[in-house]
């Protein structure tokens, strides 16, 4: 089971609202049985030209990106198609975050299944991410999932929150099938009474 | 205050009868609601495709677990197979197998997996060549698997399709997948329920697909979040269930978690002659229940939004998201209309289109037509388009590909002789399954094509890379490749 409790890393800016997840990984890449080596699709249409050399521009490849967790982007990201590929092409990208305005649904439960955090910032937030990566390329993110902060370097806190359950899974290591399944007798009770 | 406060909640306790159909359907599949945990849902129908499914098996058998309800799990293959005639075994080779489809072979060995999985853990298969096999929200219909009242989930967006049947019915991921194939429960916070009444009625033309495109356009993609959306109203109770799918199937288009639209007369005539659905006393023991399903006449929605039918034209997308629709005869919107954070993605979207702002969309010449997918393959729709096609021609340099969503719906559009009304129009006739609306199997436009298609998703690349997607319904779609430009169908029917 994945864990998360507190990252700083640089961010990679993908100022853009509504990301699909065709986007994330298109669909052509999910011909596929198992989650590794999804990294490559990452953005695929984005970021490489027909060639397949890495577009100009596309923030992914560039310097500043190298080894980063984190990615930010505007709002309702994910939205769309329910593929876990998605989370999980982001996090064999090497994120671990992804810092937006909004999410779309299924892909927050998607994320959070796999320990990448969903972290919801307001718009003078986002603002102020995007003009401090604009001055300063290599500035960093604190995302703080134990107090449920996420920092601006040089900058206060700002409070975000995920779902109780699955932040509780991600700080002490539980399994959400493993708590289901711990449910045994509630579920036989459930199936006798309804004769299911 | 607190008083007041009290006393509402206790008449909320006295009368019951305040509940929306997502609160009764939600508290009846309550397993245990530990604490600090979301509330655990019993799920009484899971469907499964090769996509979504082989990183779940693969967790289950690496934790030695078996599948908890096999009889409660069905497969079909949809989202890879081939639906070009060509790739299939002429019909003097025998059955359709995996070993004779012309197939790559990463779609071969995954298809494979699910053949292996579905074998291994007992679960039903709807393979290809089987006589039920389609995308996997027709067929649950059409088998009489989907109910009113039952928790259907399955790893694909679109199942919020069930929901026109009074189910509740959602995507899931692969995780979940696994979870609810272990357990037969998942965790499920409880939705805030949106009702969109829609008044009046939809004028000559003017279809399902028409009407949830306006609704999205109206509240916009993320404007369902959280929400399961609620249709009703006169323009909704006049439709029948494949209609009802139709505007259902969308409802994720505006970000909502499902669809719901209460079950009566039309949902139950639908379901008497279906295979799978309850016979004699089980019948009438589940209609009873069924019928007490219905939203209360006082019952409180967190946000209602109202639509009046009338006003809806055939509708058509311009840009990269569903919710970027406009009535066909409209222009392409200015984004000086827009909020500014909409104004970059429209340029956006618009730069990936190849349209302006004020361009008129009627007359815009398209390369492709694709009539399919689980929002428009049922035969209400090809009977729609064959009610275009019939006796007219495909454009010249249009290709048209209509695409059957099951193998019962494909055995009656060839009973009812449409399969020769698309032939003779210059139409391709397919194979089930979801084809041009995922491009998976080869079947997507090139670079820089232009496409009227009847599926659900017009987002950059979907339908093949490069390829630029207009949104509409099977009439304007069939219009669309007879003339070979956007077209109000309103002036061939
Ligand atoms: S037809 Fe399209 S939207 Fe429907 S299940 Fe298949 S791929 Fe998904």
């Amino acid at each position: 089971m994945a864990t998360f409790t507190k990252l700083t890393s640089r961010y990679v800016v993908l100022d853009r609202n509504d990301v699909d997840t065709d986007q994330i990984i298109p669909a052509r890449f999910l011909k596929v049985t198992t989650k590794e080596g999804l990294e490559r699709h990452l953005f695929a249409d984005w970021r490489w030209d027909e060639a397949g050399l890495p577009r100009e521009g596309f923030p992914l490849d560039a310097e500043e990106a190298r080894g980063a967790a984190i990615l930010v982007a505007g709002d309702n990201f994910g939205c769309g198609s329910s593929r876990e590929h998605a989370p999980w092409a982001l996090l064999s990208f090497g994120f671990r975050a992804i810092v937006a305005r909004s999410f779309a649904d299924i892909f927050c439960a998607n994320a959070l299944k796999n320990g990448l955090v969903p972290v919801v910032v307001d718009a003078e937030m986002h603002a102020a991410i995007l003009a401090s990566r604009a001055s300063e390329p290599r500035a960093s993110l604190t995302v703080d999932l134990a107090a449920e902060e996420v920092t601006l370097e040089g900058a206060t806190a700002q409070r975000f929150s995920v779902d109780p359950f699955a932040r509780h899974c991600l700080l002490s290591g539980l399994d959400e099938l493993g708590y289901l399944l711990s449910h045994e007798k509630e579920i036989a009770a459930h199936e006798a009474a309804r004769r299911t | 205050m607190n008083a007041a406060k009290a006393a509402k909640t206790e008449s909320e306790d006295l009368h019951p009868s305040s509940k929306t159909m997502l609160d009764r359907v939600f508290s009846e599949h309550l397993v245990a609601q530990g604490p600090g945990a979301p509330p655990m849902l019993y799920v009484d129908l899971h469907l499964l495709h090769e996509v979504t499914s082989p990183q779940a098996f693969a967790g289950l058998r690496a934790r030695g677990l078996r599948v908890r309800r096999p009889d409660r799990t069905v497969a079909t293959m949809d989202h890879s197979i081939p639906t070009n005639r060509a790739s299939f075994p002429t019909s003097t080779a025998g059955p359709v197998t995996l070993a004779n489809l012309t197939l790559d072979d990463a779609a071969r060995a995954q298809l494979r997996q699910l053949e292996d999985n579905c074998r291994e853990f007992g679960v039903e298969l709807h393979a290809l060549g089987g006589e039920h096999q389609g995308i996997v929200h027709v067929i649950g219909p059409e088998l009489g698997l989907t109910q009113p009242g039952m928790t259907i989930v399955c790893g694909d967006s679109h199942t919020s399709t069930h929901g026109a049947f009074g189910a509740l019915a959602f995507g899931i991921g692969t995780s979940e997948v696994e979870n609810v194939l272990a357990t037969q429960c998942l965790l499920a916070t409880k939705p805030r329920a949106m009702e969109i009444r829609v008044d009046g009625f939809l004028g000559r033309g003017v279809t399902a697909k028409d009407l949830v495109l306006a609704i999205i356009a109206e509240i916009g993609v993320g404007g369902g979040t959280g929400h399961v959306l609620e249709f009703t109203g006169d323009a909704v109770r006049s439709l029948d269930m494949e209609a009802r799918m139709t505007v259902c199937n969308m409802s994720i288009e505006a970000g909502a978690r499902a669809g719901m639209i209460a079950p009566d007369d039309v949902t139950f005539q639908y379901l008497a002659r279906r295979e799978r659905a309850p016979k004699g006393a089980a019948w009438d023991e589940a209609l009873h229940r069924w019928r007490a399903l219905p939203s209360d006449p006082e019952a409180r929605f967190d946000r209602r939004v109202q639509i009046d039918a009338s006003r809806i034209e055939p509708m058509i997308t311009y840009g990269t998201h569903p919710g970027m629709g406009i009535g066909v005869t409209g222009v392409v919107p200015d984004a000086s209309m827009l909020s500014s954070a909409e104004q970059a993605a429209h340029a956006r979207a618009l730069e990936y289109m190849g349209l302006r702002p004020g361009e008129r969309l009627l007359g815009k010449k398209i390369d492709v037509v694709f009539i399919g997918s689980c929002t428009n393959s049922r035969i209400a729709d090809l009977r729609a388009a064959a009610r275009v096609l019939d006796g007219r021609r495909v454009a010249a340099g249009v290709r048209t590909l209509i695409v059957p969503g099951s193998m019962a719906v494909k055995r009656q559009a060839e009973a009812e002789g449409l399969d020769r009304i698309f032939e003779d129009a210059g139409a391709e006739w397919r194979n089930p399954g979801c084809s041009m609306c995922i491009a998976m199997n080869g079947d997507q436009l090139r670079p820089g094509e232009w496409s009227v298609s009847t599926s659900n998703r017009n987002f950059e690349g979907r339908q093949g890379k490069g390829g630029r997607t207009f949104l509409a319904s099977p009439l304007t779609a069939a219009a669309a490749a007879v003339t070979g430009c956007i077209t109000d169908v309103r002036g061939l029917l």
